[in-house]
């Protein structure tokens, strides 16, 4: 006769196997990607350190300054200082440049336009930034060398050539100067498209808590946007120059190449990375290349104290505006 | 449009009149800022496409390039897009799995901190120059195992892609909501199972997203290749195992010639590149216009 | 008749007499006054045909039912609707008899003499000092700014807790302090009328309190228009109390309409209108 027993619990497998294998297999999988993802910024690291060991070994951190490159066999002799130059000038120009057109553009989507305009622009920024950089090396080498060339160059030169920074013109349009303006041209959108979801977030009844006390809304963003804004623009602003700086190919085919400083914005010249660009095939000797890879090595450091810095101002801003929202007693 | 000045008790004009001109100043110049900006995206994205436009033609995708060569004979570049095709190929191969296994690891499996640092490491990574993962793979690689190839090529384009795939995988599973996880494991269904049966599922269509945005991103990326996969004879070939033309670096050096003939195949290799890009840009979005109402929908 | 006066015998509401009586109609001076208002979120109408006038130095309540428009009205005194796409407003509001809607008025200058304290507590990421001295300085009335702030902050019933700490945020203050800082904030810059969307719904009671002293206090410098959807809070501070509510349209439209106007003892002892009486009573709302 069966019967259910019911002083007896209900017998189910609870202890056992408490681990399934499933559980195990994917965790450990996805847990050594993410182990490799992270350990590849510093296999990146030390395998570009060690490429460059021959060069690091011969010159040492003297490297980083020294104005010469000289890959003749008999006389070679390499230094860093001209690029380093090069990467610096042409960087910061670029984000002069580019910084208030940003800021301007980011405030007008985000404050100014009109419905109808406000689609259409963010979507031309969008596309620019898509733009591959090799396509808008090709149009700086054949549109916009030649017109800065005999535009402003020429012109400025001859107005106020007694200025250093504005010697002769370049040949063919390819100097640094027209690195600047392509640079400036490729953080535009990065740096705006972060400026204006900025502005965007800034919670709209602090706007409206300024503007309830009568003022004009150039004083409310003045006020209340810009200073709460303050700390992200900046991250933005760095993530540009980060981006300036490790641009090798659009650089390198409108820069046109040149060894030594020279002061004036008309010269040819190289960065760390259109150096290393352009030299890629014509290297031979294992000194040349280690020297090639030291640029890079330099190249790496800024780039990555570029983005640190950029991602710790993020995550205080995110803290201190965490603060804000949950401020109430 | 002239402003009335309110009269009458209490009324306060102040410096009303100064502060409404300083206004306008600004107004005006954050429009002008925003014109000239316009202007010159307009103007860069008009020139490549008009000059991309006429250059075009059905030789470039099907005839391969002729070196050195002083004739008008028809040429192209076959062999680049061919390689193109094959190098982003294996490298949205490489890059694809192991960005959702990392996002996977990160959203579903690990501790506040390690998601934190394995989150800096991934930032980080986004921001190494192109270049320095150029060299990065030509050390590796190239140097003692056996020369360039197009696999190789694609190994350093993957490492651009993941850190950008992981994360647009990342914010699309943390979008799928915890209730559905709790629903599955509640009926006794282990994590794994969950994982791959219900969140992943769910996610795809963001995850697909950010492939085509990736891919998009990745198809016109030179640096990287310069080093891996740049030593390519003028013959179409689809073996990755020997280096590849790629259109951007195909480009790239075009555009460094002197000849004209050669300038009119970059213009025209850009435009593809150009309406390829875009193309796939639109087809993100749209992805995830219909992907958002499709979890609305349901 | 003796139905209403049965029920009214045993007021629901009880009006606390310890504010002082309004003076007589005919003495009371016009702030606002509001002619045949409608308006209009696209194509919905939030309140339609309103008539009303509010005088000055007196609390002037608006209460009624969730939906009933009474933030819309109310923001359309100092031209905050504007900041929103898609509104639009007929009728007139005449301001010491200007009129402030037309498309010639320029808002800066309206918002200037008709300040606003909001519903949630929404304080500047600035310093205490800032929150209260940025409006002053902005608006020109740079002098004896130590001596404005220190006015407005005692005004607001903070001065005493916040005396020590003028550099700390304004963000580290209590939820009650901070709505005290915004008001400060509005009467720094001496505006005629001070507008209140619900200030103290996101408020604990004593926190409510302070800042229902607070009017009683300033009345006699300012005029208050205050929104509550709390009636007990209406009978207590406001001297004349306007009921909206929601009324239906043709083709199933509903939009908020002025009720009754008058001194708020007749509103919540002797009402008018019935829909008057049983929002007060309580039967609805």
């Amino acid at each position: 006769m069966a019967s259910v027993d019911v002083t007896q619990p209900a017998r189910r497998p609870f202890s056992g196997r408490r681990v399934h294998l499933g559980d195990v297999l994917l965790q450990g999988v996805a847990g050594l990607a993410a182990a490799g993802a992270s350990a590849l910024v510093l296999l990146i690291a030390w395998k570009v350190v060690d490429g460059a060991r021959p060069s690091i070994s011969k010159y040492g951190i003297s490297f980083v300054w020294h104005v010469v490159w000289n890959p003749v066999v008999g006389r070679e002799a390499y230094g860093a200082g001209s690029f380093l130059f090069g990467t610096v000038i042409t960087s910061f120009f670029a984000l002069l440049l580019a910084t208030p057109l940003a800021i301007g553009i980011a405030l007008f989507l985000s404050e100014l336009a009109p419905n109808w305009i406000k689609a259409p622009v963010t979507a031309l920024v969008e596309m620019l930034a898509a733009v591959p950089s090799v396509v808008i090396g090709l149009w700086g080498i054949l549109v916009l060398g030649p017109a800065l060339r005999s535009h402003i160059e020429t012109w400025l030169h001859s107005g106020l050539g007694w200025i250093p920074l504005f010697g002769a013109p370049s040949a063919a349009g390819a100097s640094l100067f027209t690195a600047i303006v392509v640079l400036a041209i490729m953080i535009l959108p990065i740096v705006s498209s972060i400026s204006r979801e900025l502005f965007l977030g800034v919670p709209h009844e602090l706007k409206e808590g300024a503007l309830a006390l009568g003022t004009t809304r150039w004083e409310m963003v003045r006020g209340v946007v810009f200073p709460y804004a303050r700390g992200g623009i900046a991250a933005a602003l760095i993530l540009g120059l980060g981006r300036a700086m490790g641009e090798a190919i659009a650089v390198t085919q409108v820069i046109g190449g040149g060894v030594f400083i020279h002061w004036s914005l008309f010269s040819q010249g190289d960065t760390l990375a259109s150096k290393i660009a352009a030299e890629y095939q014509g290297a031979t000797s294992n000194l040349d290349i280690a020297s090639l890879i030291y640029l890079g090595v330099i190249l790496l450091a800024l780039s990555l104290l570029a983005n640190l810095t950029a991602q710790w101002i993020v995550r205080s801003v995110a803290r201190q505006h965490g603060v804000t929202r949950g401020g109430h007693a | 449009m002239s402003a009335h000045d309110l009269a009458g008790p209490a009324m306060r004009i102040d410096r009303l009149p100064r502060r409404r001109a300083v206004n306008r100043l600004m107004e005006l110049i954050a429009w002008l800022a925003a014109l000239i900006a316009i202007a010159i995206l307009g103007f860069v994205v008009y020139s490549v496409a008009r000059r991309g436009w006429s250059e075009l033609n059905l030789n470039l995708i099907t005839k391969p390039p002729i070196p050195f060569s002083f004739t008008n004979a028809p040429q192209g570049l076959s062999n680049a897009f061919a390689g193109t095709l094959v190098i982003v190929g294996i490298a949205t191969l490489m890059a694809l799995p192991v960005g959702i296994l990392v996002a996977i690891y990160l959203n579903e499996f690990a501790p506040a901190s390690i998601r934190n640092a394995v989150g800096i490491a991934l930032d980080v990574l986004a921001g190494v120059p192109a270049i320095v993962i150029g060299i990065f793979v030509y050390g590796l690689l190239v140097v003692g195992g056996g020369g360039q190839s197009g696999i190789k090529g694609a190994f350093a384009l993957a490492c651009l892609m993941l850190p950008f795939v992981a994360r647009t995988t990342i914010e699309v599973l943390a979008l799928v909501p915890n209730s559905l996880r709790e629903a599955s494991l509640g009926l006794g269904i282990p994590q794994w199972r969950t994982t791959l049966s219900i969140v992943l599922p769910r996610a795809i269509g963001g995850i697909l997203t950010g492939t085509v945005l990736a891919v998009a991103r990745v198809a016109g990326e030179t640096a990287p290749l310069l080093f891996t996969s740049s030593l390519v004879g003028p013959q179409t070939s689809w073996n990755p195992t020997h280096a590849l033309q790629t259109v951007p670096l195909a480009i790239f050096e075009l555009s460094e010639s002197p000849d004209p003939k050669d300038h009119a195949r970059a213009w025209a290799a850009a435009f593809v590149l150009l309406v390829f890009i875009l193309v796939a840009s639109l087809t993100a979005r749209w992805l995830a216009m219909r992907n958002a109402r499709k979890i609305a929908g349901r | 008749m003796s139905t209403i006066q049965e029920t009214m015998s045993e007021p629901s509401i009880k009006v606390e007499t310890r504010r002082q009586p309004m003076p007589p109609r005919d003495r009371l001076e016009t702030v606002f006054d509001v002619k045949d208002l409608d308006a209009i979120y696209g194509k919905k109408a939030a309140v339609k045909g309103v008539d009303m006038e509010i005088y000055k130095n007196l609390v002037t309540a608006i209460i009624g039912p969730s939906g009933c428009g009474k933030s819309t009205y109310i923001r359309c005194f100092n031209r905050m609707n504007d900041l929103i796409p898609g509104f639009r407003q007929t009728g007139t509001i005449r301001y010491h008899g200007q009129d402030i809607c037309g498309t010639t008025v320029d808002p800066v200058a309206v918002r200037r003499n008709i300040g606003m304290v909001f519903q949630r507590p929404n304080p500047f990421p600035k310093s205490i000092y800032d929150n209260v001295a940025w409006g002053c300085r902005v608006l020109g009335m740079k002098n004896n700014l130590d001596e404005r702030v220190e006015r407005a902050l005692t005004q607001a019933a903070l001065w005493d807790e916040v005396k020590d700490r003028l550099k700390a945020s304004g963000l580290s203050l209590s939820g009650g302090q901070q709505q005290r800082l915004c008001i400060a904030r509005a009467i720094a810059v001496e505006p005629d009328v001070v507008l209140m969307d619900e200030p103290a719904s996101a408020l604990d009671p004593i926190a409510t309190q302070a800042i229902e002293q607070l009017m009683h206090e300033l009345k006699s410098q300012y005029t208050f228009v205050i929104v509550t959807h709390n009636m007990q809070q209406a009978a207590r501070v406001a001297d004349m109390t306007a009921f909206f509510s929601i009324s239906r349209g043709g083709e199933g439209e509903r939009y908020g309409e002025l009720i009754e106007y008058d001194a708020t003892e007749k509103i919540f002892t002797a009402p008018s209108d019935k829909r008057t009486e049983d929002y007060v009573t309580g039967r609805f709302g």
